[in-house]
């Protein structure tokens, strides 16, 4: 288990390695975000750690819609039903205490059950409060998350990911690459008898923290899972303290996928930190890898997460990019579960059970419970009463009321090509920020998408947050080609993701209407306008509300028609500021609401 | 849950400490709330702050925590049953009541006891919530996903005190004096600006920048996790040390002056930030008090109302939602216009 950080190290064995760790302590870890398609490759990885799990941990699968009744535990209805009394009956999470959660689909999972899921993890214990029961019940578990996600906007919630110690990666790896040896549970079984003992020096705890600050990750829960990590990693080479290799490897499956910029190379080596001039060397002696110059602890276990970060994240970070992509699927609030009845439950009313509603039992066992004594001295003579412990007529029957909020969510399609970017950018992003001071209150929501060059790109993802808002306007840069067809394309794709998810979706396109770069990414005037067209002609098919804003300086054809074929309201703002076209937008979005269409 | 991580261990988050403390001076102040990154230490300030707080005194069986001595605020089954014999009372750690997510509202509230209901046939109140909260604090984790309704709720009920539920043919009303205590990620979404400035205090927490703070937070919570019991112990003294500074802190309170040049001070400041009504100004004032008597003054001054500022009044600026200064900047401008730097 000794290996250090080295180019043989393969993918596979990383995550084969990370498995034993979880394996070795749950709870400790915290859990595996596992982004994978389902398939071979995850399979053996989930078979192996199943082999490496004592039989006796319990495994629990949560599906992506489990009801906060299962997972947190509720009223059990059969027990109460049967006993005339309330029985609470314990979750998923209690289940699963001293063993592993399997969230499948983790990637599309609402931010407030991770929410639910994070507040275990932090407790140890599920605390129930619900269905007129209270529960308290131990509930140590480690989280594997299956991350089937294939863009970056889909993640997993932050609140959970951040706790979770192991972030693996198996989306590029083959069949043929998952081969290695394979731990048993009963070496699993001796180590975790040793992981209690084992100590970890202050040499470990400074150069986990300083490597996690140097890779720029905030969260200080990092370096701790890390430091847990180090520890189980010497439990199961069997040695009794930390020692340097397993701050490393700690290091590589912990702080490295977690990374939001590379370590100023230039400091590295030139001032080490004081702490760590007294440092020993003779610890580093069973290492194979050499050890830099001056020795440092830090030095080595920033090596060994640099060395992990994987090569695309490199480029990436190398550009300063990492920062954005660390929060994306955040700040979905408030969604709710899909169904015919859906929306938010806001009590409950008497009324029948009807074809869609949705009996609320509790309520409805409120309701009969005042009756039950007159109810079951007058029924003595019929028999399907008298057997029954509680008696629950049509009358009592309660349905779960559901409101919808009708959120809608503004989708701006900026053009920031070369003939625009000059003098729209700046008041296109105006416009932005004013209509977003504006949903701030209404608590809708603002989506961004950008475009030039040869494509278009979904700068801003549709979110109420502003501190992401703040951040996706701050980096839009302007030049380039007017690929319209792509943006007109990106925007209906966007608001019909919008609107398969119940909300009202309108769109703003701000724009002079001149393209020049077809669908295919070609240059050219004459094809590039036709596939603009066509696009336009889609999304007058597809009923979206359009304010179409002509930003050239002076009212253009081309424009006018796309406008028209957009079926969009057609507004030419030479000169209007961004309060202008916020007040613009703002009127078209009522125009919506009261006439429909566009 | 064993022994919570000790208040008095928790490195940096002076702010977040600070704001905490004098909710628990004077819980007048009206609720925290608490926002910031992940792994800044919320929430294990707020479960350590329950540890910390000194044992208060309850009528024996009451389930709403009523005190013994101050008669005037009784719920009504007190009322009732003491209103000739003394009651008989105990000692309870000061409640902490955490109001998970996905908590239903009959629990919150208090329902019809469903078990009495149905075995006897009784129309009997079962407490929720905000009944245990009573006298104490109530924390809310991640307190911008919890449902709005909810929230709605919950604000009602601590600014008022009290308890109100008409359902099921139930007609109660019981004392619910809390401080409520949110925190949450601003990256999750936003509150809604009518109860942010319900929130008494407004902290923001920050991942420290500097390594040996980050260092000594991991090597406490190491430490901490690997013997629970053994690190409480070794704090013993300094949390009795704060605990003694609150008990001094509660007890000076109402002795601590406000002179008419702080009011004015509080005034002055408020107009320059522009902040919508009242409340401001009052939260300041209560803030500033609860400050001084923490620090032993008899006076309020302008250094304690330098202090709390920046926590009394950053969630009530009119939000310029993409000012990059953020508002405890546009506070903290303000004040040094005022005071001088």
């Amino acid at each position: 288990m000794a290996e250090t950080a080295s180019a043989e190290i393969t993918a596979w064995q990383d995550a084969a390695l990370a498995a034993a760790l979880f394996a070795l302590d749950p709870a400790g870890t915290g859990g595996v975000a596992l982004r994978a398609s389902a398939g071979p490759v995850r399979d053996r990885w989930l078979s192996q750690l199943r082999g490496m799990l004592p039989g006796t941990d319990p495994w629990r699968r949560v599906p992506l819609n489990v009801a906060d009744g299962r997972l947190l535990g509720g009223l059990d209805l059969a027990a109460t039903l049967r006993s005339g009394r309330p029985v609470a009956e314990r979750g998923l999470l209690a289940e699963a205490d001293g063993g592993v959660v399997v969230l499948a689909m983790a990637e599309r999972l609402s931010s407030a059950t991770a929410a639910r899921l994070v507040a275990v993890l932090d407790a140890g214990e599920v605390c129930m409060e619900r269905d007129g029961v209270a529960l308290r019940s131990p509930a140590r578990i480690g989280v594997l998350a299956l991350d089937e996600g294939v863009s970056a906007e889909e993640n997993i919630p932050g609140a959970l990911l951040d706790r979770l110690a192991f972030h693996v990666d198996l989306a590029s790896l083959g069949i043929f690459d998952a081969q290695g040896d394979t731990i048993s549970a009963e070496e699993i079984g001796v180590a975790r008898n040793r992981l209690r003992r084992i100590v970890a020096g202050e040499r470990t705890i400074e150069s986990l923290c300083g490597a996690a600050m140097a890779l720029g990750i905030d969260s200080t829960r990092a370096p701790l899972l890390a430091l847990r990590v180090a520890r189980a990693a010497a439990a199961l080479a069997g040695r009794m303290e930390v020692t340097d290799a397993d701050a490393a490897l700690a290091a590589r499956l912990v702080l490295a996928p977690r990374a939001t910029r590379l370590p100023p190379v230039s400091e590295d080596h030139a001032e080490p930190p004081p702490a760590e001039v007294a440092a020993s060397e003779d610890a580093q002696n069973d290492q194979p890898t050499p050890a830099p110059e001056n020795g440092a602890l830090e030095d080595v276990v920033l090596e060994a997460a640099k060395a992990a970060i994987p090569a695309g994240l490199l480029a990436q970070l190398a550009q300063g990019g990492g920062a954005r992509r660390r929060s994306v699927s955040v700040g979905r609030a408030g969604q709710l579960l899909r169904s015919n009845k859906r929306g938010r439950p806001i009590g409950a009313m008497r009324g029948e059970l009807k074809a869609g509603a949705r009996l609320n039992v509790l309520e409805t066992l409120r309701a009969a419970a005042p009756w039950q004594r007159l109810r079951q001295a007058t029924a003595h003579d019929d028999l399907v009463h008298s057997r029954a412990k509680i008696s629950v007529r049509r009358e009592d029957f309660r349905i779960t009321r559901f409101k919808q909020r009708a959120e809608s969510t503004t989708i701006f399609v900026v053009d920031a090509s070369g003939s625009a970017a000059l003098n729209r950018l700046a008041e296109a992003k105006g416009a932005v920020e004013l209509l977003l001071a504006d949903c701030y209150v209404r608590r809708d929501r603002v989506a961004l998408i950008a475009f030039r060059g040869s494509n278009a790109e979904l700068l801003l993802p549709p979110t109420r947050s502003l501190a992401r808002a703040k951040r996706g306007l701050a980096g839009l840069p302007g030049g380039g080609g007017t690929p319209l067809a792509a943006a007109i394309d990106a925007a209906v794709a966007l608001a019909d993701a919008v609107r398969r998810r119940g909300e009202t979706p309108t769109i703003v396109m701000l724009t002079d209407g001149r393209a020049n770069i077809a669908r295919d990414g070609a240059q050219g005037r004459a094809r590039a306008e036709e596939d603009a067209l066509g696009a336009a002609r889609k999304m007058a098919a597809a009923e979206f509300a359009v304010l179409f804003v002509d930003t050239s300086p002076r009212t253009q054809p081309q424009a006018q028609k796309l406008a028209a074929e957009m079926h969009a309201r057609y507004l030419a703002l030479p000169y209007a500021g961004a309060a202008a076209i916020s007040q613009a937008v703002r009127a078209s979005a009522s125009d919506r609401s009261a006439g429909g269409g566009a | 849950m064993s022994s919570p991580f000790p208040f008095s261990s928790i490195v940096g988050q002076d702010e977040m400490k600070m704001a905490l403390l004098i909710a628990a001076v004077d819980p007048a102040v009206g609720g925290v709330l608490v926002f910031g990154d992940r792994g800044t230490g919320k929430s294990t300030a707020v479960r350590a702050l329950a540890a910390l707080l000194p044992r208060i005194r309850v009528i024996k069986g009451c389930h709403y925590g009523c005190d013994p001595v101050t008669d005037g605020k009784w719920c009504d089954d007190c009322r009732e049953k003491y209103a000739k014999d003394e009651p008989k009372s105990a000692l309870v750690a000061v409640p902490v009541v955490d109001l998970p997510l996905g908590a239903t509202e009959d629990r919150v509230v208090g329902a019809l006891d469903l078990e009495r209901a149905l075995a006897r046939g009784e129309k009997a109140f079962e407490p929720g919530l905000l009944a245990r909260a009573n006298r104490g604090f109530l924390y809310i984790d991640e307190v911008n996903l919890l449902e709005d309704h909810l929230v709605d709720l919950l604000i009602d009920v601590a600014a008022s005190g009290e308890n109100v539920v008409e359902r099921e043919g139930l007609s109660v009303r019981h004392p619910a004096r809390f401080v409520l205590v949110g925190s949450g990620n601003p990256e999750e979404g936003e509150l809604r600006p009518q109860l942010l400035d319900r929130f008494g205090l407004s902290v923001e927490v920050k991942t420290p920048e500097d390594l040996a703070t980050r260092i000594e937070v991991v090597r406490r919570r190491d430490s901490y996790e690997r013997d629970p019991a053994a690190f409480v112990e070794k704090c013993r003294k300094q949390e009795e040390r704060l605990r003694r500074q609150i008990v001094a802190a509660r007890a000076r309170l109402p002795a601590v002056s406000v002179p008419d040049a702080a009011l004015e001070r509080a005034a002055t400041l408020c107009m320059a930030l522009g902040t919508d009504g009242l409340r401001g100004e009052l939260t300041l004032m209560r803030a500033a008090r609860a400050m001084a008597s923490l620090e032993g003054d008899s006076t309020v001054e302008d250094k304690h109302l330098r202090r709390v500022a920046p926590a009394a009044l950053r969630h009530r600026l009119r939000r310029d939602p993409l000012d990059e200064a953020g508002s405890g900047v546009r506070v903290a401008r303000a004040i040094e216009q005022l005071f001088g730097a």
